[in-house]
């Protein structure tokens, strides 16, 4: 807790940007520096993907640059797909895509022991640095883990 | 090359991954000598951005050397350090030509409410970001800055949002000669908006979070009164007593949706993603600011909705302002107060970390330990 008043005197810089203009509408809308209207600007040179690219229904064209970073793939890619159909203001929109997220985690470790590769996930949640900086943390972590583990065991074992 | 890659949530690691290339004619190809972890990232990490696939490289914050240029490329030239914004704007459209670089509509196919942004998911365009050893950067003309040779590098690297997104906070505020301005949250941007709001004149900053160790450094940095809401009855009320009960003049929620503070917020918004993350902060604000007083987010929301007291922003006639931080646009400005030293963002670099650690940084940052302000990833080494 700090109760102590700042003595502005000793800030450097203190109210070099005052601006008795800067009313609640400056700067967000320069209108005036607008040379064009509507979807009418000088639009740069339009991307040609080679990946298949999720477009926004509510974009009316398709962005003269875009991402091209992991393209939809599977169940999650198809999920995907089907939240595009929909606006970004309906609700199903954003649920969907959330839930393709999940489905994606579930794929990304089918994919990694189809190659070969077992992912090390206490490594991959920064499991050193929990070591490293919250022991503590670590142990409860552990023991909330193992207590749920046994109780499920024990459950198991009256039925 | 390596680059970071998201697994799901609270799960990253580096692998090989295929080098960049020039898929337009105003591509730049970087190789990035600095790249910071953000808080914004967090949320990411968390899994609360929809459409975050997994294979996807985060990183909206880095600086780097110009290896490759396309042929559209005019201002840049191979071997050039820039610095580079963390929004992709084309610099033509009808919101670039306002300013608005945040909020370009010519670089996010995914989304039409916000720009492209490096390494955010694909609600903001599907770009892979910095944290890797080399990205590819479109619009390379409008975005991309050539550092000043008297520029630290740590200062670069945080000119790319952090600083902009606090400093545009604080002017979003219209802060007035002599106004309070109450801050929530002492990460990285609430700090950069405190400092900030000395700036624009402010007569009293008020920092609330309810870490003690960034408290502390706020309190020096900034500098500013800080207050730790978990000691703290009623934010509110305590609050009003501490602006003779009428409320701070402005309030900045720098904050967003991974917010601590109301076990009801946690678990609709946090836990159970039902909203797009815990609003306590922003709830704090407009119920904290005065009657015709302004309340400035910059704090990150997801695309849905949260439960806000909606009513009281109306009875109590208060101005709601927020963006993206449009960095191109305050480029400049902030410069000359880093030449000025009015601003010294690089204090708040705590850590620095190979690309091979990244899984640590992200953890220690995410659960804020080891006094964790701060990280800046090296991709190519120190």
């Amino acid at each position: 807790m700090s109760r102590e008043l700042v003595d502005t005197s000793k800030i450097p810089g203190w109210g070099v940007d005052a601006d008795t203009r800067n009313n609640p509408t400056y700067p967000i809308r320069h209108r005036e520096d607008l040379q064009t209207d509507g979807l009418n600007w000088d639009r740069p040179t339009q991307q040609a993907p080679d990946v298949e690219i999720l477009q926004s229904i509510e974009h009316n064209r398709l962005p003269a640059v875009v991402g091209t970073s992991t393209p939809p793939t599977g169940l999650s890619g198809m999920i995907r797909r089907y939240a595009f159909r929909r606006s970004e203001s309906d609700w199903w929109h954003w649920l969907l895509l959330m839930g393709a997220d999940r489905i994606n985690v579930v794929e990304g470790v089918i994919e990694d022991l189809s190659h070969g590769k077992v992912p090390n996930i206490p490594a991959e949640m920064g499991g050193r640095a929990e070591w490293q900086h919250n022991k503590k943390g670590l142990a409860v972590k552990v023991a909330v883990l193992a207590g749920v583990t046994l109780g499920l065991l024990a459950l198991r074992r009256r039925r | 090359m390596l680059a970071m890659n998201y697994r799901g949530p609270y799960r990253v690691r580096v692998d090989e991954k295929p080098m960049p290339i020039i898929l337009h004619p105003e591509d730049a190809i970087v190789r990035v000598t600095r790249s910071c972890i953000c808080g914004s990232d967090l949320h990411l990490y968390h899994g609360m951005v929809p459409d975050t696939r997994v294979g996807m490289t985060f990183g909206h914050e880095f600086c780097g050397i110009v290896e490759q240029v396309g042929p559209e490329v005019r201002n840049l030239t191979a071997g050039d350090h820039v610095l580079v914004p963390f929004n992709i704007a084309c610099g033509k459209c009808q919101f670039c030509q306002q300013g608005l670089f945040g909020n370009c509509h010519e670089s996010n196919a995914q989304a039409t409410a916000v720009g492209g942004i490096f390494g955010y998911s694909h609600t903001a365009g599907g770009y892979d970001g910095g944290q890797a050893q080399y990205v590819r950067v479109p619009y390379a003309d409008v975005g991309p800055m050539v550092i000043p040779d008297w520029m630290d590098p740590d200062d670069a690297v945080l000119l790319t949002d952090v600083v902009p997104t606090g400093y545009q906070a604080a002017e979003m505020g219209g802060i007035q000669s002599g106004d309070t301005v109450v801050v929530f949250g002492a990460g990285p941007v609430g700090l950069m908006a405190a400092r900030s709001a000395w700036l624009f004149g402010a007569g009293r900053v008020i920092i609330i979070d309810h870490i003690e160790y960034r408290l502390d450094f706020a309190r020096t940095f900034c500098p500013a009164e800080v207050y730790n809401f978990r000691e703290i009855d009623d934010m509110v009320v305590f609050l009003k007593k501490q602006t003779d009960s009428l409320g701070a003049d402005v309030c900045i929620d720098a904050v967003g949706g991974d917010a601590a503070g109301n076990a009801l917020q946690t678990l609709i918004g946090t836990k159970l993603k039902l909203e797009a993350g815990n609003a306590i902060a922003l709830h704090w604000a407009i119920n904290a600011v005065k009657k015709g007083g302004v309340v400035s987010i910059v704090g990150v929301y997801g695309p849905t909705g949260n439960i806000i007291p909606i009513g009281n922003v109306v009875n109590k006639g208060i101005t709601i302002r927020a963006n993206q931080a449009s960095v191109r646009r305050l480029l400049p400005r902030l410069i000359d107060h880093i030449q000025a030293g009015h601003l010294n963002p690089k204090a708040m670099i705590t850590h620095r970390v190979p690309l091979a650690d990244i899984a640590d940084a992200y953890h220690l940052f995410s659960a804020k330990l080891d006094g964790c302000i701060k990280p800046v990833v090296l991709p190519n080494g120190a």
